[in-house]
C-alpha cells in the first residue's frame, strides 16, 4: 500500500505546494519545463501519494509499482514530489542543472526513486511494457505506470509498444496521458492531429477511462481502478498546460519559460491566495 | 530457399585455408543460437527477443523449445529495444536479437538512451552484419553500426571471428552487467586455431607471430588475414595476425605491440572505412605516438557494389589476395 493516507483536502494543500515548489526550482535552476510540470502535478501526487506502492524503504524491492516518466522533460515536478515523499533531501533540489549534479534536466536513475533514464520522447510506454511483462514472466504482482505527454504521442515508437501491450494482455501496465492540448509549437491539434485519442487507444487493444487530470478525487477512482483483465489502461487525463498560475495557463511559452523575478512573486502569491481560501472552506 | 551463397574463398585460398588446418566451421550464428538455448535451459531470467527474426537468427528451436522465454514484438526495433530495457531493468537477462542494419539504425536512440545511458544489461545482437545478405544491396547491409556504436558510452562491442569466439562471446555477455553488443555474419566459418585460446574481455587474441606486417581483424574477416599471412610466407615474409573481437574497449596494449613492432599494419574489417575498428585503431596507435604505414581494409565510402558476399569481399579486397597485396604494398613503399 502506499506510505501515506492522506484526504482529498490535504492533498489538494500538496498540490498547491508541489506548485510553490516547482516554480521556486526552475526559478533557482534558470532552466525547466514549466507549463508540463503543471500540467502533471497532481497526476504524480495522486500517484505517490495513492496509487504507487513504492516508498524510500522500498525503491529497490522487486516486487515495488514502476512509474516511467516518459515526458521526462516535466522532470522538475517529479523531483518536487520524490523529494517531498522522501526519497532523497529536499536541499538537493538546489542542484538541480548545476555543474556535476546528479539531477539533471531530465530523469535519470542517479537519482534515488527514478526507475529509467527518459527525456528523448516515445521511449517510456516500450520500456514499461517491457517492465510489466517482466512482472507476468516472474508472476510478481506489481503494477508499472508510465506519463506520456499528448504532443509525445506524435513519436511512432509509442504506437509499437501500445499494439505490443495489447497483444501480450499487459492488464498491470497503465499508460497515463497528460492531455494538456499544447505543444511547444502550439495547440497540438494544429500541429499534428492526434484526435481522436480515445478511439485510437480503444482501436489498439487497451480499456480507455478518462479524467479530470486536476481533481485529485476523480484521478484516484480512475488511477486506483482495477483494470480489465487481460487489457492494458489508458487513461486520458485533461489538464490544463500551466494550470494553477493565471498567466501561463495554456500559454504555449510557457512550455519553458523561466519565472522571472517578479512573475513568481506573482504566480506564488495566487497560490496562496487558493490555499487561503482552501484553508477558510474547510475551517 | 535459395541457393548456397558462393564462397568468399578462391579455389587457392580454399586450398591454403586447408592446409593451415583452418576447417570449415558452422555460421557464427547458429553456434549463437545453439549457445544461447544452452545458457537459456539453465537460467529462465536469458530472454530472446525478435522482430520477426527468429528465423534468421536461427532462433526457432529456441522458441520451440523455450516458449515462455522467446519474446516475439514483430518488425518493431525500436519496440524490441525498448521493451529489453524494461525487462532488463526488472531483473531479466534479454538479448534483442535483428538484423544489424535495422537494429543500430532504426533502434539507435533506444540503444543509446534506454540501453546504454540507463545502464541496463541488454545483450544486443546484430544478425547477419556488414555485407551478409549481399546482393540485397546497402538497406541491408550494416556498415556503419561499429561506427555509431563507438560514440555511444556503456557499450561493449564484440565481434567474434569463429565458432570459438562465438561461443565464449555469448556466455560473457550473458554475464555481464553491463550492455553488450554482439556482431555476427551467417556464412559459415573457418575454425582459426586448434591450439589453445583464452577468451579475455577486452583482449584480442594473436593467432600468428611475425614482424613484417601486423593483420588485425575482426569479425568475418579475420580468416582472409590469415590467409594472407600463410600466402605471403610463402614469399618469405612473416606477418602477425591479431584476431580483435573487442573493438570497444579496444586491446591497446596488443595493438600498439604491433605498431612498434611491425613493419606495417592492416586493420582490415566488414565495415565503413569510416568509424570502425581500423580508425579506433588509427587513433590509438596516433594518440601513442607509433607511427608505422597503415591501411584500412575496409568498405569505402560509397554505394556498395551490388553482388554477394564473396563478391563484395573480392571486389573492395576483403580477401586473401586483396589483403596480402596491401601489405606488399606497404611494405615495399617503405
Amino acid at each position: 500500500m502506499p506510505a501515506t493516507l492522506m484526504t482529498d483536502r490535504e492533498l489538494q494543500f500538496k498540490s498547491i505546494a508541489y506548485r510553490r515548489a516547482l516554480l521556486q526550482l526552475i526559478f533557482s535552476a534558470g532552466a525547466g519545463h514549466t507549463g508540463g510540470g503543471l500540467s502533471c502535478l497532481d497526476i504524480l501526487n495522486v500517484l505517490y501519494h495513492r496509487i504507487l506502492r513504492v516508498s524510500p524503504e522500498t525503491r529497490d524491492s522487486p516486487d515495488r509499482d514502476r512509474y516511467v516518466q516518459s515526458k521526462g522533460h516535466s522532470v522538475e515536478a517529479l523531483y518536487v514530489v520524490l523529494a517531498d515523499r522522501g526519497f532523497f533531501p529536499r536541499t538537493d533540489l538546489q542542484t538541480v542543472c548545476r555543474y556535476q549534479s546528479p539531477y539533471v534536466g531530465h530523469p535519470t536513475r542517479k537519482v534515488p526513486g527514478i526507475e529509467m533514464n527518459t527525456g528523448a520522447l516515445g521511449h517510456g510506454l516500450a520500456i514499461s511494457a517491457g517492465m510489466a511483462l517482466a512482472a507476468k514472466l516472474d508472476g510478481r504482482s506489481y503494477r508499472v505506470f508510465t506519463l506520456l505527454g499528448d504532443g509525445e504521442l506524435a513519436e511512432g515508437s509509442n504506437w509499437e509498444a501500445a499494439m505490443a501491450a495489447s497483444h501480450y494482455r499487459l492488464d498491470n501496465l497503465t499508460a497515463i496521458i497528460d492531455h494538456n492540448t499544447l505543444q511547444i509549437t502550439g495547440p497540438t491539434r494544429d500541429v499534428c492531429s492526434n484526435e481522436p485519442l480515445d478511439d485510437k487507444w480503444r482501436a489498439f487493444g487497451w480499456t480507455v477511462r478518462e479524467t479530470d487530470g486536476h481533481d485529485v478525487a476523480a484521478l484516484t477512482r480512475v488511477l486506483g481502478a482495477p483494470p480489465d483483465p487481460g487489457k492494458p489502461t489508458c487513461v486520458i487525463a485533461h489538464t490544463i498546460k500551466g494550470k494553477g498560475v493565471s498567466f501561463m495557463e495554456s500559454v504555449p511559452r510557457w512550455h519553458h519559460g523561466v519565472p522571472t523575478a517578479a512573475e513568481l512573486a506573482r504566480a506564488v502569491a495566487e497560490l496562496d491566495a487558493v490555499e487561503t481560501r482552501l484553508r477558510e472552506e474547510a475551517a | 530457399m535459395s541457393a548456397p551463397a558462393p564462397s568468399v574463398f578462391s579455389p587457392t585460398a580454399a586450398r591454403l585455408a586447408e592446409k593451415l588446418g583452418l576447417a570449415l566451421g558452422q555460421p557464427n550464428l547458429d553456434v549463437f543460437a545453439d549457445t544461447l538455448l544452452e545458457l537459456a535451459r539453465a537460467n529462465p531470467d536469458i530472454l530472446a527477443l525478435t522482430s520477426d527474426s527468429r528465423g534468421s537468427g536461427k532462433l526457432a528451436p529456441f522458441g520451440q523449445a523455450l516458449p515462455r522465454q522467446l519474446v516475439e514484438v514483430g518488425i518493431a526495433e525500436q519496440n524490441l529495444v525498448g521493451m529489453a530495457a524494461g525487462l532488463a531493468a526488472c531483473g531479466k537477462k534479454p538479448f534483442a536479437v535483428s538484423p544489424a542494419s535495422f537494429l543500430t539504425t532504426r533502434a539507435l536512440e533506444q540503444i543509446k538512451n534506454d540501453v546504454c545511458y540507463s545502464d541496463v544489461p541488454v545483450v544486443l545482437v546484430g544478425i547477419s552484419a556488414g555485407t551478409s545478405y549481399g546482393a540485397l544491396g546497402s538497406t541491408h547491409h550494416s556498415l556503419h553500426d561499429l561506427a555509431v556504436l563507438r560514440a555511444i558510452p556503456n557499450l561493449s562491442i564484440v565481434v567474434p571471428a569463429d565458432n570459438w569466439e562465438t561461443r565464449e562471446a555469448v556466455r560473457w555477455a550473458a554475464t555481464a552487467r553491463q550492455p553488450v553488443y554482439l556482431r555476427f555474419g551467417k556464412a559459415p566459418t573457418r575454425h582459426l586455431s586448434t591450439g589453445e585460446r583464452r577468451f579475455e574481455p577486452g583482449q584480442a587474441t594473436v593467432l600468428r607471430e611475425g614482424a613484417d606486417a601486423a593483420f588485425i581483424g575482426t569479425g568475418e574477416t579475420v580468416v582472409h588475414c590469415l590467409l594472407a599471412a600463410g600466402a605471403l610466407a610463402a614469399e618469405g615474409r612473416e606477418c602477425r595476425v591479431i584476431s580483435m573481437p573487442w573493438v570497444k574497449p579496444l586491446d591497446e596494449e596488443t595493438l600498439l605491440s604491433a605498431g612498434r613492432e611491425c613493419a606495417a599494419v592492416i586493420v582490415a574489417e566488414e565495415h565503413s572505412v569510416h568509424g570502425g575498428l581500423g580508425e579506433a585503431c588509427a587513433s590509438a596507435l596516433m594518440r601513442a605516438g607509433v607511427r608505422v604505414p597503415f591501411r584500412i581494409a575496409a568498405i569505402p565510402d560509397e554505394e556498395t557494389v551490388t553482388g554477394s558476399q564473396a563478391d563484395i569481399f573480392r571486389h573492395y579486397g576483403l580477401t586473401m589476395e586483396g589483403l596480402s597485396q596491401a601489405a606488399r604494398e606497404l611494405l615495399e613503399g617503405l
